[in-house]
């Protein structure tokens, strides 16, 4: 019964498979939640905004970015950047023949519009006490942004964040259908290497469930830190 | 503008069969999440492992590999299963029952649901008062006329919010079952596209019609919590 298992992970190329998609997976979690994050910040701050011509635009990115699938957010960047008059001949086409740019810049952007949304739940929260404080220190709107309000949201996030950074690490997986070979895109091969989808896919799925709980570890830590006045005593 | 070339029709088919995946996941991720719930919270040790391990390992693994590991591993254990059969029956038992992607689709998608909304049901089953179950059990109900009569009426307030961001989830998970072979609304308009050379042209209408039906649903649950927050005051 494992003999099939045995000699599976008996050969190093396995292994080192694996190891590829590990590195993959994991290198696409952290840059699109770098780059998701970075854009989140704005794009959250102008979502909070009473002005309806700031605050739109950004609703109507977040609605669309979260009420469609990621697959066919992926698949429109995936098949449409190839379509751009011209970009076949240009260098960019260097850089975009490769799957690698337009899954980050799908997952970068999804992640940007889940994360806008929670940020804004965090800016919205803050106490107007804080706020008052801070006008009757005389801080202009940018001053307290950055000293008052964006501090304890980002504080306030932490919970709801860290639920965000475990859907998108799961949410990568979906890269293995656009020819990367993430943890999932290795998984595929060996099982079509040995035709043993058990051992290929429940492999796989124990590495992502020490990644979720690696995840939920650090975080536990960082609200032990950072939310450490919110504690029960 | 909307010129489908001959795809308009076989798309729609697909986006029907979204619906009934999803809505069939639904169903079974409901009940799941039910069982679930009352798993975590009963008095078993055993019960409580079983749900815990449940619910623990179907969310932290994706959805997808879930997916995979069904597709292409489901076919083998349904024949497994029923070699078995046929070696201890010594031939009595002899039947082949092909493995079908819709069930596969709505068995993986209704198994990862079940998990979220255990937990949704754990939270709103919580938010009952105690002492309601206790005057239900004074009035010598049996455990079941409790649940159906005091517990899920009230709980059903606390969890619709959370039935219906699940659901919006798993509305949107649906499009991975067109990678396992499954003819939804992706997949059609995936091959449309790829045959056509126009990505936009299919996938801009397949996205608005999953935003349609996520707003449809929002009005359906608006109009759900309104029934199942009578004569609760609003404070």
């Amino acid at each position: 019964m494992f003999d099939a298992a045995i000699k599976i992970f008996s050969n190093s190329y396995t292994w080192a498979h694996y190891w590829e998609g590990l590195v993959t997976t994991v290198q696409l979690t952290l840059l699109s939640l770098l780059v998701g994050g970075l854009l989140a910040v704005p794009l959250a701050i102008m979502r909070t905004s009473k002005n309806k011509l700031i605050n739109w635009p950004v609703w109507v990115f977040t609605y669309v970015f979260r009420g469609t699938p990621l697959l066919i957010q992926l698949y429109m960047i995936y098949y449409g950047v190839t379509l751009i008059e011209g970009i076949q001949e240009s260098f960019w086409w260097e850089i975009f023949k490769h799957a690698l740019y337009p899954t980050l810049i799908a997952f970068s952007l999804n992640t940007a519009a889940y994360t806008t949304e929670i940020f804004r739940g965090a800016i919205e929260a803050t106490p107007r006490g804080e706020i008052e404080a801070a006008k009757a220190y005389g801080m202009g709107w940018g001053l307290r942004m950055r000293r008052i309000i964006l501090p304890s949201a980002f504080r306030r996030a932490i919970p709801a964040y860290s639920n965000e950074v475990i859907f998108m690490m799961h949410a990568t997986s979906i890269a293995s259908l656009v020819t990367i070979i993430d943890l999932l895109g290795a998984a595929r091969d060996i099982y079509a290497k040995y035709y043993a989808p058990f051992e290929a896919f429940i492999f796989v799925g124990l590495i992502y469930l020490c990644l979720t709980f690696g995840i939920l570890a650090i975080f536990k830590r960082i609200e032990k830190k950072m939310l450490a006045h919110l504690a029960p005593r | 503008m909307f010129d489908f070339q001959g795809y308009g029709p076989s798309i729609f088919g697909g986006g029907i069969l979204t619906l009934e995946l999803a809505l069939l996941s639904l169903l079974l991720a409901f009940t799941l999440g039910l069982l679930g719930a009352l798993g975590k919270m009963s008095p078993s040790p055993v019960l409580r492992g079983i749900s815990s391990f449940y619910t623990t390992l179907i969310r932290g693994v994706p959805d997808l590999v879930w997916m995979m590991l069904l597709f292409f591993g489901g076919q083998i254990l349904v024949n497994t299963f029923f070699d078995f059969l046929y070696d201890v029956s010594d031939g009595e038992i002899d039947i082949f029952v092909p493995f079908n992607e819709f069930t596969a689709g709505v068995l993986t998608i209704g198994f990862i649901f079940g998990a979220y909304m255990a937990e949704t049901f754990r939270g709103a089953i919580m938010a009952v008062d105690q002492g309601q179950i206790e005057a239900g059990k004074a009035y010598g109900m049996k455990p079941m006329q409790v649940f159906k009569r005091i517990l899920f009426p009230q709980m059903m307030r606390h969890a619709i919010p959370g039935i219906a961001n699940n659901w919006q989830v798993l509305l949107k998970t649906t499009a991975l079952v067109s990678v396992i072979g499954l003819t939804d609304m992706v997949r059609l308009a995936t091959e449309a596209a790829k045959s056509t050379g126009d990505p936009f042209k299919f996938f801009i209408p397949v996205a608005i019609v999953y935003l349609g039906i996520s707003a449809i649903s929002d009005v359906i649950f608006k109009r759900l919590t309104t029934v199942y927050s009578v004569g609760v005051e609003k404070g």
